[in-house]
């Protein structure tokens, strides 16, 4: 097990270097604004762009920019400074990290809670009423495009374009060290926005998952034991069927951690997702470069994670 | 003394979106205490259903059952589901035909078990540890108490049915339904398991129903057989009788399909020709007439009713034909 885990880390690092690499040649390789020029402002003069290029090292082959940005990252966990405006891309992430981290973590919980909740109901009572009305509704969830969920929330519920205003709207939000009850209160909205989709999703893997597992002969011999129906279920059902569902819940965590760009822009949260928004609008290299390698980092863990998770899962699952 | 089990005109039928599926269509036996019945028939004659019915373990909005099932008096079939849970793994267990899929592949042997023995006896782990330990010797797993830390994919077929055994088997039953215990394992394994159910059934004097398609398996443990076709018993007798003198041209034709060692081999094998009939539109009169190679005309009009065989206490067969018509050689 220790050797898998080392070894997977070797990947990691491999994975990594490669994903740099490869934001790194298809950001000089196709055609994109000129950051020198985005920086040098209106009209600029020819001798102006210039000095910024140089000032940036726009002007050096792109394998000595590539070089010297590695040599930094790896010496000095230095990730450049923003083409924009200067600041330090390690800073900016750092700042709009607890947003994207806040944003995830609460839409997860919420997403967990109600779609495993909705498809156990939904498989312990199949081809019901109940079941057809809430796997229906699923779908819808899962059809529903965030960014348009998000726009109708907000015309339903924030205090200031909502029919019913009894939410923060847009452009609300407040950081937890700030004001704990603003930025719960703030997230709400995006929290549920987010996790619909997910929840709808999750559901369904789950009550598939958990019928097909509920129809297993040690299903019967749980039954057969004399054991109480809730407790076939959660405990002998669920444990089966929820296997699957830990891996894809690692991996659907590790890309929301590296930002949720549309439910950030809908709702203006300044997280990791605007960010390199932001930065791709502005060509701005090292930001977007800076984000990119943060949400590998995010999926490549994440994936590591669920994988080690999984030998416990499954006794069955031997790593050599 | 009355039996321990005695069920009577148990009919099971299931709405599907195909139509009705008349499972099991009034069956009647008796089980004493300490005895062992044998059911035998194919796949699909409700062999399994009906013991599954008699468990509690077939309720569902889309199933009809009537009939009654008194287990020491009491009707298991009308019991709630409260009582059947308190009954089950309890005072009736059961032992499933493949051993691979019968365990919960995430939990260790230990786990299964001791869930197996608190469910119904309000004992602490630990003690409960101990007695798993114990069964798993009793069942013939040698060093047991590490065993108990094992999970099933860490044990072969034949030992995983010796944990299956040893489940049902952890409250002291008085009734164990085996249905198709041996089906699934290798051939000299079967033979070591069915050992091992009869060893431990004359140690603690529970009970059994033994379900098999294998009349070699029955004629091995059974006190009584009953041979089921297409939801109904077609014969029933001691075992010495059903073997000595079978009546029915169904089990005749089930013991001719028996390979015997005995049995000269250029004779060959005899089949029974054709298919199990289809539950949900079984043929007219005796189901079995489309298969019999004595049918006659009425058999397709008539169903032949279970009637006590002359000079037999104890043997009856569901036959039309007359008696000295059925032992003739087809």
């Amino acid at each position: 097990m220790v050797r898998y885990i080392a070894r997977r880390l070797l990947w990691v690092v491999f994975l990594l270097l490669a994903v740099s690499f490869i934001t790194f040649i298809i950001f000089y390789l196709l055609p994109s604004a000129d950051p020198a020029a985005l920086r040098a402002g209106r009209q600029p003069s020819p001798s102006l762009v210039a000095s910024i290029r140089h000032q940036l090292g726009l002007d050096q082959p792109w394998y000595v920019q590539y070089g010297r940005y590695m040599k930094n990252l790896i010496l000095h966990f230095d990730f450049g400074y923003s083409y924009q405006n200067g600041t330090p891309v390690r800073q900016l992430i750092f700042s709009r990290l607890p947003a994207s981290i806040s944003l995830a973590a609460g839409a997860a919980f919420l997403w967990l809670v109600v779609g495993l909740g909705v498809g156990i109901i939904a498989a312990v009572r199949p081809r019901t009423k109940l079941d057809r009305a809430s796997m229906g509704l699923a779908l819808v969830g899962i059809s529903a495009p965030v960014y348009w969920l998000g726009l109708v929330a907000l015309y339903l519920f924030s205090s200031d374009i909502g029919v019913i205003p009894i939410l923060p709207g847009a452009n609300s939000y407040v950081p937890l060290s700030e004001n704990p009850f603003s930025w719960f209160t703030s997230l709400i909205m995006p929290w549920c926005v987010l996790a619909v989709s997910f929840a709808a999703f999750y559901s369904r893997l789950l009550r598939g998952n958990l019928t097909e597992v509920l129809d297993e002969d040690y299903i019967r011999t749980a039954r057969a034991k004399g054991l109480s129906e809730r407790r076939v279920v959660l405990r002998h059902g669920l444990r089966s069927a929820i296997t699957p569902i830990v891996t894809i819940f690692g991996l659907d965590l590790g890309i929301l951690l590296g930002g949720a760009i549309l439910t950030e822009t809908v709702f203006n949260i300044p997280g990791i997702g605007r960010l390199s928004y932001a930065s791709i609008v502005r060509s701005d290299l090292p930001v977007i470069q800076g984000t990119v390698l943060l949400g590998a980092f995010f999926i490549v863990f994440a994936n590591l994670f669920v994988d080690i998770i999984y030998a416990f899962l499954d006794p069955r699952v031997r790593y050599q | 003394m009355s039996p321990l089990l005695s069920v009577r005109d148990l009919k099971v039928s299931f709405d599907t979106e195909d139509g009705v599926v008349a499972a099991v269509s009034g069956v009647s036996y008796d089980v004493e205490a300490g005895k062992t019945l044998g059911i035998v028939g194919e796949s699909g004659s409700g062999k399994t259903v009906g013991t599954l019915t008699i468990m509690g373990l077939t309720r569902a909005v889309n199933t009809k059952i009537s009939g009654e099932a008194l287990f020491d008096g009491k009707d298991l079939l009308t019991s709630s589901e409260q009582q059947m849970r308190s009954i089950r793994g309890d005072e009736i267990a059961m032992i499933f035909q493949d051993p691979l899929s019968s365990l919960h592949p995430f939990f260790t042997i230990g786990a299964q078990l001791v869930e197996a023995i608190q469910v119904h006896r309000n004992v602490s782990k630990a003690a409960a540890r101990d007695r798993a330990a114990e069964l798993l010797g009793m069942v013939g797993l040698s060093d047991p108490r590490s065993r108990l830390s094992s999970y099933p994919h860490e044990f072969s077929g034949g030992m995983r049915q010796r944990v299956m055994i040893a489940m049902a088997l952890a409250n002291d039953p008085r009734l164990l339904i085996a249905d198709e215990p041996t089906t699934a394992l290798d051939v000299t394994v079967q033979a070591q398991i069915l050992e091992l159910i009869a060893d431990l059934q004359r140690q603690t004097g529970t009970a059994m129903i033994i379900i098999t398609h294998d009349l070699g398996v029955v004629a091995e443990v059974a006190d009584e057989i009953a041979v089921m076709y297409a939801g109904r018993i077609v014969e029933q007798a001691s075992a010495a009788d059903l073997f000595a003198n079978p009546q029915h041209p169904y089990t005749r034709g089930l013991l001719a399909s028996i390979p015997r060692l005995d049995r000269d081999r250029s004779i060959g094998l005899d089949p029974i020709a054709g298919r199990p009939p289809s539950m949900i539109s079984p043929p007219g009169g005796c189901a079995f007439h489309p298969r019999c190679p004595r049918a006659f005309d009425r058999c397709s009009e008539e169903l032949p009713q279970l009637e006590a065989v002359a000079g037999s206490s104890n043997h009856r067969v569901a036959c039309l034909l007359e008696p000295a018509e059925r032992s003739r050689k087809a």
